[in-house]
């Protein structure tokens, strides 16, 4: 068995203090301070097995876990029956047969300095998104370089990320030096091929630490293989490095996240403080309400507070009864957060499906879940040179620098500022999951600039004037389904009435408006929003608007209908089978896709979502297109004729 | 300035998530078992809302093999506390006449627990349920979220989890899904134990040593808790001073000689201890990875 590197004299010391006094060895534990970190580097540094050893080390293994290691070590271990540290930390049964880690762990332990919370992040390049999750709550993160290798991509990606989330010290940990012969060039090499590379970086410190997981060397004690090191061992540095920030000087921060009201007599904002302090009698600002009071007492279950500090939970009432809701910021009133619906921001794409500009996904910051989309990708961010790329979308593990439009207002501050205020993951809007995380930079100005002209001849007047209920009727389907021809029948049948009618085709206008387009999915969306926005022009102008596109996405015709007012979106689900579509083919386009000479060709190799739920859904395989098109009309009729 | 301490942070954080559920999900409970890291995460809450009392309802799932001392302890609290508590018992199995001497710890843990927790879910269609679980205490637990997500069928999917950053939760679900939340994910024991000396937190007087009687099984110290307890040969229950580091099912928890009589006795015991708390429990070890599965399967 390995030996332990733990000082023997202070665990004896120690055990003594705990049998002797009690009361004062808890007073000491509860005044440690406090380091969450983080370990990243490609895959096969030798993250786990370090994560192992300091466990290890810090005499965090239990006899029974030790029990179990040594078994495992012998059945399943890399370490020809040595104890294998990495087996103690890679704790899912999917890991363990394939000896990688997959998902981030997250790990505890104690020195008689500091309390650690550590977490283990995968190596794997598909993995990047558990790794950017374990440095956002991260203030230290420990990069592991493998000495035979030096700096590979998930180095510099993983550099990069850790330091975009705000991660301001950086330990370097060069592992495996064992296994070249623990030799102060290849050391050396290796730093300064990081500093070149960190320069283009933030980082407020940059520590070289040589060591070995495997072996024990630099991890708790110095290494007797490498005298020509002289700094502290990593667990020496971990436990000293100050991670203080001037959290005296920030401005008070606390998004609302329950609003507190037993009974009639009480009314109080509870939420935790996001930043710097509050004290009774404060005077506060409420946003985006503009609304402004002052604390008239800080609650809590152990009694009111003279003041409170960032990372405390508490319940704050005011002197005079403002509206304040979930949502809401109570802020500094001197040095307020800004408001804003479209800002700038750095994204990390989490999701197999790519980001597409211009479709709908939901907002979450830190007390509020907006609608909205991304409006622009600048740039992305080619992780090995740091230099900035074009392009249209952002794939899987993917940086990008994005304009941002929301629905509806947020109160924010830029995240290098304040982070709880500048943070939020984007979620899709059908699956529910977390597809993307951000930072804000800035706000952008044209939000506050730019209001919507208020005219006095509105949507109304125009509509009463043409004796008709303005409305768009979306016909989707896929290609040569009959949504043109139905589409032109239905409006025939409505100009005949009197009605005022226009008809968007999805040909004809990729002819003009759209002619930039093209098929891929970021056009496709993009095609879709277009036509989205003329069609509320035209609403406005009070028209009864036909379109016929194939609109394969729920989600960008839920993004029409959502720009539209009540009652204004009636979707028409044109449903014909893709072998009667094909038998068809007017334009010949199924025939030219079968040969392969049309790409992203839905039905084939891009996908149709039918909707769910169509207003008005036609089955064309029994039923005519003239038939198709009174059906439409009689359903209509009468609430809109 | 004040620096807020170790405690003081995780005490914070459980406080946010607790109300992140409040405010969001539309019928929380919080599952109750009566044992200390319920006892914190209770207390953690009554301290989340004050002075409104808890926006959800307790539950425990009842699998009719607890220590009598704990739902004494559970009936008192709850009285003394003017607390909303549901307590579900799986009927089904306890007509089949399913316990651990009859059916073995698996099928028994599986019928009156992770079933017992399904039936109970599904009754209620809670969307969200909080549990104790620290990630400290088990390998598959170190990896799991604060916020996660269950599939109708209540499934766990370790290679599908929602990436979680800074303190934004995604707990948005589909009709008939659900999230399990751990605010005590980031606690260890020692923490817990803390806590509880701390701010003077009441526990079941089983996690104090007193003299019981006990009979040795399977390397197991297993208290004779009732006369439900069946008798090998040859086995006579002796008084010993003992205590128990967990608390389950009697028959399923292994008690430890002991003397720590008090709260700081029992935070000696353990700092000095070279054993892990699970140890004591005759679930886990069915195989090497049986507690991912039973997550998986739907197993708090």
């Amino acid at each position: 068995m390995p030996k332990s590197h733990h000082d023997k004299s202070y665990e004896v010391q120690q055990s003594a203090q705990i049998t002797n006094d009690i009361d004062g060895y808890l007073k000491e534990q509860e005044q440690k301070s406090f380091l969450r970190f983080i370990t990243c580097g490609s895959v096969d540094d030798g993250k786990s097995t370090l994560i192992g050893r300091l466990l290890y080390d810090s005499k965090l293994i239990f006899e029974d876990q030790l029990a179990s290691l040594e078994s495992d070590s012998k059945k399943v271990g890399t370490q020809g029956g040595d104890i294998d540290f990495a087996l103690l930390v890679d704790g899912l049964a999917a890991e363990r047969e394939q000896g990688i880690t997959i998902d981030v762990a997250y790990r505890f332990f104690s020195t008689d300095k500091r309390k650690f919370i550590v977490a283990d992040t995968p190596g794997h390049e598909q993995y990047t998104r558990n790794m950017a999750t374990g440095a956002s709550s991260a203030d230290v993160a420990v990069i592991l370089i493998d000495a035979r290798k030096g700096i590979l991509t998930q180095t510099r990606r993983h550099s990069y990320i850790v330091n975009l989330l705000g991660i301001r010290h950086a330990v370097v940990a060069i592992n495996k030096m064992d296994l070249v012969d623990y030799a102060e060039d290849t050391f050396q090499k290796i730093a300064d091929d990081y500093r070149e590379f960190a320069k283009n970086l933030n980082f407020s410190s940059i520590t070289f630490v040589p060591m070995s997981a495997l072996k024990g060397d630099n991890i708790t004690e110095p290494s007797e293989q490498m005298s020509w090191y002289h700094g502290p061992a990593l667990l020496g540095l971990l436990e000293t490095i100050d991670i203080s920030r001037q959290v005296t000087d920030a401005a008070f921060r606390m998004p609302v996240q329950w609003v507190n009201r037993p009974n009639l007599d009480f009314r109080g904002f509870s939420g935790t403080i996001a930043a710097g302090i509050v004290k009774q009698g404060d005077k506060i600002i409420a946003l985006p309400s503009g609304k402004f009071s002052h604390v008239k007492s800080i609650v809590t279950s152990d009694g009111d507070l003279d003041f409170a500090v960032a990372d405390q939970a508490v319940t704050l009432t005011l002197e005079d009864e403002i509206d304040i809701s979930r949502g809401d910021v109570i802020a500094e009133f001197d040095r307020r957060p800004e408001t804003t619906d479209q800002f700038q921001a750095q994204i990390i794409w989490m999701h197999d499906q790519p980001m597409l500009p211009g479709r709908p996904y939901l907002f979450k910051t830190t007390n509020k879940t907006v609608s909205g989309e991304v409006m622009d990708l600048k740039y992305k961010v080619n992780v090995n040179s740091l230099e900035h790329e074009a392009g249209k979308t952002l794939g899987l593990n993917e940086v990008g620098l994005c304009t941002v439009n929301l629905d509806n207002v947020i109160v924010f501050d830029c995240y290098k500022d304040t982070p709880a205020l500048g943070s939020f993951i984007m979620i899709d809007k059908i699956s529910n999951v977390t597809v993307a995380a951000g930072m804000i930079d800035f706000g952008l100005r044209r939000a506050t600039n730019v209001h919507w002209q208020a005219v006095d001849v509105d949507k109304a007047t125009r509509a009463e004037q043409k004796r008709q209920k303005p409305v768009v009727l979306w016909f989707t389907g896929l290609s040569a389904s009959g949504k043109s021809t139905i589409a032109n029948l239905v409006e025939k049948k409505l100009h005949v009435l009197g009605k005022h009618t226009y008809l968007l085709d999805g040909d004809n206008v990729r002819h003009g408006l759209n002619k930039d387009l093209g098929f891929v999915d970021a056009d496709r969306v993009e095609n879709i929003r277009r036509v989205g926005e003329v069609s509320k022009l035209m609403v406005d102008a009070g028209l009864i608007v036909l379109t016929a596109f194939i609109s394969p996405f729920r989600a960008e015709r839920r993004m029409v209908h959502d720009m539209l007012g009540e009652n204004e979106f009636i979707e028409v689900f044109v449903d014909t089978p893709l072998t009667l579509c094909e038998q068809r083919d007017p334009k010949g386009l199924y025939k030219k896709a079968r040969r392969g000479e049309i790409k992203n060709f839905t039905g084939f190799d891009s996908p149709y979502e039918p909707p769910e739920r169509a207003d008005i859904h036609l089955h064309t395989a029994n039923m005519t297109a003239e038939e198709a098109a009174d059906a439409v009309i009689a359903k209509i009729e009468e609430s809109y004729l | 300035m004040t620096i807020l301490t170790h405690l003081q942070r995780l005490e914070a954080e459980s406080i946010h998530i607790m109300r992140e559920v409040a405010a969001t999900c539309d019928n929380p409970v919080m599952l109750y078992s009566i044992g200390k890291d319920s006892s914190v995460m209770l207390h953690l809450a009554m301290k989340a809302f004050h002075p409104s009392n808890l926006p959800f309802p307790l539950m425990h799932v009842d699998t009719t093999w607890k220590f009598r001392e704990m739902i004494d302890f559970r009936e008192r609290f709850v009285a003394d506390n003017n607390l909303n508590l549901i307590t579900h018992i799986n009927q089904d199995g306890v007509a089949q006449g399913i316990g651990p001497f009859s059916h073995g710890s698996a099928v028994h843990t599986d019928v009156m627990k992770t079933q017992g927790l399904k039936q109970a879910l599904d009754k209620y269609g809670f969307d969200a349920a909080f549990g104790g679980a620290r990630r400290d205490e088990e390998k598959s637990r170190a990896k799991e979220r604060i916020f996660s997500f269950r599939s109708a069928q209540h499934r766990w999917d370790p290679k599908n989890q929602r990436p979680e950053l800074w303190n934004l939760y995604n707990n948005r679900i589909q009709k008939g899904e659900s999230m399990r939340v751990f605010p005590l994910s980031n606690w260890t024991e020692l923490d817990i134990w803390q806590y509880i000396h701390l701010e003077n937190i009441p526990i079941v007087p089983l996690y104090l040593a007193k003299e019981r009687p006990v009979v040795e099984r399977d390397g197991m110290l297993v208290m004779v808790d009732d006369d439900r307890l069946p008798l090998r040969d040859g086995e006579v229950p002796e008084m010993k001073m003992v205590r128990f580091r967990t608390l389950g099912c009697y028959p399923l928890t292994g008690a430890v000689e002991s003397t720590a009589t008090t709260l700081t006795e029992i935070i000696q015991e353990m700092l000095l201890t070279k054993t892990s708390e699970r140890q004591g429990r005759a679930i886990d070890k069915d195989s090497n990875a049986s507690m991912e599965q039973k997550k998986q399967e739907g197993y708090f």
